[in-house]
């Protein structure tokens, strides 16, 4: 019983970020769009790693490339390293103090922003506008949020089963 | 007391079995996004993926709309006899307007008899409404619309706003399709400049409210203002649709030619519904000759019963009393 609810809370999660992802904002909150995906990914490798082997994450970013209409394998190939990054710092992740986290969380979409800028630079695109930076600043600023919400739906689930 | 070195091993994970992994998974990304780019074939996959995934499309554009409608029913009732007054405002323009142009077809109509043109610019449209908008910074710049193979919707057909032209459908799904807007990047469009008549291309450059026309002779004469009519070359649009407004014409990087900006006429980040053209206006190539060239027949006194005058006479108003006589 209790496995199911937490079954319905990661895939029910995970299909609310594709939404989130693909719909329409205001152009002005568009460069403001955290990567949801990625967030509440992370929030469960931190929490429940066994859930989140590498290659549900590689799984799961094909499905948004399809979503999302980009090139298929972009998010896949973002969502491996950042998956590895979290799983192999995950017990220090683990007990930083929230504030830290924070950072860690910002410092980890950065990074997924370098990886998505080096991928098209490849591919020989034009640099991005300035404001794609944004996006980290938005998905940092969301987590604390994102981590409670995510902690206090398990903790409900968690005693209602008990 | 020091701490046992093995106790050190748990923070940092598996260690090389996952990085062998990481490394596996990277390699098929990549692979996967060189295929994409390069060749078709995931093409149909992804077209396959495409019509699965429109359900949640349309669940993403969902809260918009509801918000739109929210909007609607909590409108005040200040703001709503405003808005009144504006509406009415605007049809009464629209109406004189459509006046002057029913009177200018009808003018035209009359030329066009008179020239003994046999086709007239006949267009049939359909009316589409705009069902995802989304223009991330390395995205195609693309619309959806709730046309697709089902109404009748093609691949290649053209689409145009009241004011001017859009773009043109690319990817056509049973109950939507996709239409490329003029300013994407991969986009161009042949024009002519209306003023002159000049013949060149526009193309989009990746922001909405711009297109380029590079490679435009020195002594071309263009200037801010000109207009940007579509030409009808290569046959894809129809000619004589309004593109664009020149508003800039500068030099290019290489000194050699003129490049201008122009302004879309077509509200590409607006629009809400579309029009779909259904055929091309213009077949490739030259139009065929005209078949009963000459006078009109009205004016050759359609109402005399008897058999028509010799092909070498000149057109009468009145019936010719020898012309008769003779058997």
């Amino acid at each position: 019983m209790r496995i199911r609810g937490l079954n319905w809370l990661f895939w029910g999660g995970i299909a609310a970020t594709f939404v989130f992802q693909l719909a329409p904002l205001p152009a002005v909150l568009l460069a403001f769009k955290p990567y949801w995906l990625a967030l509440v990914l992370i929030y469960w490798m931190i929490e429940v790693p066994e859930r989140v082997p590498l290659g549900l994450c590689f799984v799961l970013g094909l499905v948004a490339d399809v979503l999302g209409g980009e090139v298929l394998g972009e998010q896949a190939l973002r969502l491996c390293i950042l998956c590895f990054i979290v799983l192999r710092f995950r017990s220090r992740l683990r007990f930083f103090p929230m504030w830290q986290q924070t950072l860690a969380v910002f410092a980890l979409l950065l990074n997924d922003r370098v990886v998505y800028l080096m991928v098209h630079a490849i591919a020989g695109d034009p640099p991005p506008p300035p404001d794609f930076w944004l996006a980290p600043v938005a998905g940092m600023l969301a987590w604390p949020w994102l981590f409670l919400l995510f902690d206090d739906l398990r903790a409900r689930l968690r005693a209602g089963d008990a | 007391m020091a701490i046992p070195a093995n106790n050190t091993a748990p923070l940092f994970g598996e260690g090389a079995s996952s990085t062998l992994r990481l490394v596996v998974y990277l390699v098929i990304a990549i692979a996967l996004m060189i295929a994409d780019r390069r060749g078709d074939w995931l093409e149909h996959l992804r077209a396959a993926a495409s019509i699965v995934a429109e359900p949640i499309w349309r669940l993403a554009a969902a809260p918009s709309e509801l918000a739109r409608d929210a909007r609607v029913a909590l409108a005040d009732r200040h703001a709503l006899s405003e808005q009144n007054a504006e509406l009415s405002r605007q049809l009464l323009l629209a109406q004189t307007r459509l006046r002057r142009v029913e009177a200018v077809q009808e003018q035209n109509q009359r030329l066009q008899e008179l020239l003994s043109v046999q086709k007239t610019l006949g267009l049939s449209v359909q009316l589409a409404r705009v069902i995802d908008v989304d223009f991330g910074p390395y995205k195609r710049q693309t619309i959806m619309l709730d046309l697709g193979s089902d109404n009748g919707a093609k691949v290649g057909q053209p689409v145009i706003d009241a004011r001017g032209l859009v773009g043109q459908i690319v990817e056509v799904r049973p109950h939507s399709c996709t239409v490329l807007l003029i300013s994407d990047k991969s986009h161009a469009v042949p024009v002519r400049i209306e003023r002159t008549g000049m013949r060149t291309i526009a193309r989009g450059n990746g922001t909405l409210d711009t297109l380029e026309l590079p490679n435009i002779p020195t002594s071309a004469d263009v200037k801010p203002g000109d207009k940007l009519l579509t030409s009808g070359l290569g046959g894809r649009f129809p000619a004589d649709f309004p593109v664009g407004v020149i508003r800039s014409v500068g030099n290019d990087a290489t000194g050699m030619f003129a490049a201008a900006k122009a302004t879309p006429d077509a509200a590409l980040d607006r629009s809400a519904e579309v029009l779909v053209l259904h055929e091309l206006a213009n077949p490739v190539g030259p139009p065929a000759p005209a078949e009963n060239v000459g006078p009109p027949v009205s004016l050759k006194g359609s109402d005399e019963p008897a058999p028509p005058a010799q092909p070498t006479s000149p057109p009468a108003t009145q019936p010719d009393p020898t012309n008769q006589g003779e058997p």
